[in-house]
């Protein structure tokens, strides 16, 4: 509950009126569009890759907060870092916003994502703090489209 | 005090008799006792369905508990008691709507099958390639769907009456629109997303001119007492059960009884015949002609008991309500500077769909659920309608009979700290 207020009342003020990495990239070495039917959300992400090791990301599009702000904070999380660190946070990042509360705190290094554990509460959101990185693993993978459904 | 109100505490000062007691309504429903999120509920998603008063959920356990039996077959004692209740509660539709007669009444899922039944009976056997269907740009995906499946089946054409900013129908185009390959009229009574009551009178008359039958989809207009099918005289009519008090997965056709007899069933299987062999089948008399199979008995015993709680309560009263609540709570909300109205219909039954500057609908439907508000969020299976205002969704606050004044407090209070919390 109170994770959740947060991610609206601090986070969101910050990320949500001035998202980071939010531009378009011209020349990716790969990237992906991801829709939520639900919200109507639809993200790009643009990976630009020095081997195994993302040198740049971005994100642009349109969505409610959730979606924006966790595209927002997924893109710091993963620049500079390898492509093996993207797939494990991912999947931590995955098993925070739908596991039992219980698993709260497991992985330090989600670091200020943890914000995102109150999303639980809300089953049908998960899929808005979902998408950014649904679609990062799907330009990753070379697949152009993806979506929540 | 507007002259509404007036009356209602007129007619209130003159005796309990009278008087439209909403506090005490309220305790008619175990669910509005509850809390969410320890926080007392304010239910404002009835559009979407309504909660059900003790009296429903009673009388459905009765049914179960000491009732159960199968209609229209036994002779024995239960299945004669439940095949009564069964067809009383078609009478009861049948008065509750203004219906000729109580064959005209048929029981299905809800206002979707109701729908599809049509287009899978009348409209198979009357449209052809090059004829038209004509719909308007504020229907429900159930009254778009169906008809645009049997279009492209029968390489006819769907035909749409524009709406204006206001979310009124353009009805000086409604002429335009209608020839003689119309075949028939599909529209809303209410709008879901925008509240707008359509002048279905006027449009029936319309269509008559061109001989052309009318469906009217009432799903959101049975709850708010606007109903008198022979007052409108349109063709068809459509509603559910659990959008006014009763319960899922039972809702009602209304056609007038000359049409329902020239159409051919809908499913084939038992209660819909009179006499099977290998070589052929006597449908049965309508309304049983289109009632294959067991059908949702408790439900349709549970709508019974929907009815007579409402004609207890009186529509009328019930609909000067929630009027009441309605201009309330668009005065409160238009006080809002970050609040945008989405439907603002001279003629509106109790629904407000409204956008808060910046803020994404479902992030306000999330922070409302906090407070324990529960509104819709989305673009209410009526993306056409966003798409003409360019939004791809919107908040909806809806309100039934048991709201009051005070929750429209809580919604405008919460509404407020969203736009504090983003702005």
């Amino acid at each position: 509950m109170s994770d959740l207020r947060d991610l609206y009342q601090e986070v969101i003020l910050d990320h949500a009126k001035h998202p980071r990495n939010c531009h378009r990239q011209e020349t990716p070495s790969c990237h992906a569009q991801g829709f939520n039917p639900l919200c109507g959300d639809k993200v790009r992400i643009y990976l630009q890759l020095d081997g195994d090791i993302i040198k740049d990301i971005s994100f642009d599009g349109t969505g409610c907060a959730i979606s924006t702000v966790s595209a927002s904070m997924m893109t710091e999380s993963l620049k500079g870092g390898s492509l093996a660190d993207a797939q494990s946070l991912f999947e931590k990042f995955h098993y925070l916003v739908t596991s039992p509360m219980e698993a709260i705190a497991q992985f330090p290094e989600l670091g200020k994502l943890e914000v995102f554990a109150g999303v639980r509460e809300f089953p049908v959101r998960v899929k808005c703090a979902t998408l950014a990185w649904h679609t990062m693993k799907a330009a990753l993978e070379n697949k152009e489209i993806t979506s929540t459904e | 005090m507007n002259a509404l109100t007036e009356r209602i505490s007129l007619v209130g000062a003159t005796g309990t008799e009278g008087h439209y007691n909403v506090y005490r309504i309220r305790e008619d429903f175990p669910t509005l006792q509850g809390k969410i999120r320890g926080k007392p509920l304010v239910y404002l998603d009835n559009g979407a369905t309504s909660q059900k008063p003790r009296c429903v959920i009673d009388r459905i356990l009765q049914y179960y508990t000491s009732e159960n039996s199968n209609v229209h077959r036994g002779v024995h004692f239960l299945s004669e008691l439940a095949t009564s209740e069964f067809e009383w509660t078609r009478s009861k539709v049948q008065k509750f709507i203004n219906a000729g007669e109580d064959r005209e009444i048929v029981f299905v899922r809800g206002t979707t099958e109701a729908i599809n039944l049509v287009a899978a009976t009348y409209g198979r056997q009357h449209l052809h390639a090059g004829d038209e269907i004509l719909i308007s740009a504020m229907e429900h995906h159930s009254n778009i769907v169906p008809w645009q499946m049997l279009c492209s089946e029968k390489n006819a054409r769907l035909r749409v009456i524009p709406i204006n900013d206001r979310g009124e129908l353009n009805l000086e185009e409604v002429p335009g629109l209608l020839n003689e390959r119309t075949r028939l009229v599909a529209i809303t009574h209410v709008s879901n997303a925008l509240g707008t009551i359509n002048p279905i009178r006027e449009i029936v008359k319309l269509a008559h001119q061109f001989r052309v039958p009318v469906l009217v989809d009432g799903a959101q207009a049975v709850p708010h007492g606007l109903v008198d099918v022979r007052e409108l005289d349109c063709d068809f009519y459509a509603f559910s059960s659990h959008k006014v008090y009763g319960p899922t997965g039972i809702g009602v056709l209304y056609g007038k009884a000359s049409l329902l007899e020239s159409m051919p069933p809908y499913q084939g299987g038992g209660d819909m015949i009179s006499a099977v062999s290998f070589e052929e089948t006597t449908y049965n008399k309508i309304p049983f002609k289109f009632e294959a199979g067991t059908p949702h008995i408790s439900g349709v015993i549970g709508l019974g008991a929907a009815i007579d709680y409402l004609t207890a309560m009186k529509m009328d009263r019930i609909a000067a309500h929630e009027r009441d609540v309605l201009e309330y709570a668009t005065r409160a909300l238009s006080g809002i500077p970050e609040v945008r109205l989405i439907g603002t219909a001279s003629q509106k039954a109790s629904v407000i769909s409204f956008l808060i500057d910046g803020v994404h609908p479902h992030d306000v439907g999330t922070i409302l659920d906090q407070e324990g508000i529960a509104v819709r969020s989305g673009h209410h299976c009526a993306q056409p309608v966003m798409d003409r205002f360019g939004i791809p969704a919107t908040v909806r606050a809806s309100f039934g009979l048991y709201n009051t004044r005070e929750e429209v407090d809580a919604l405008v209070a919460a509404v407020q700290k969203v736009s504090e919390v983003f702005h």
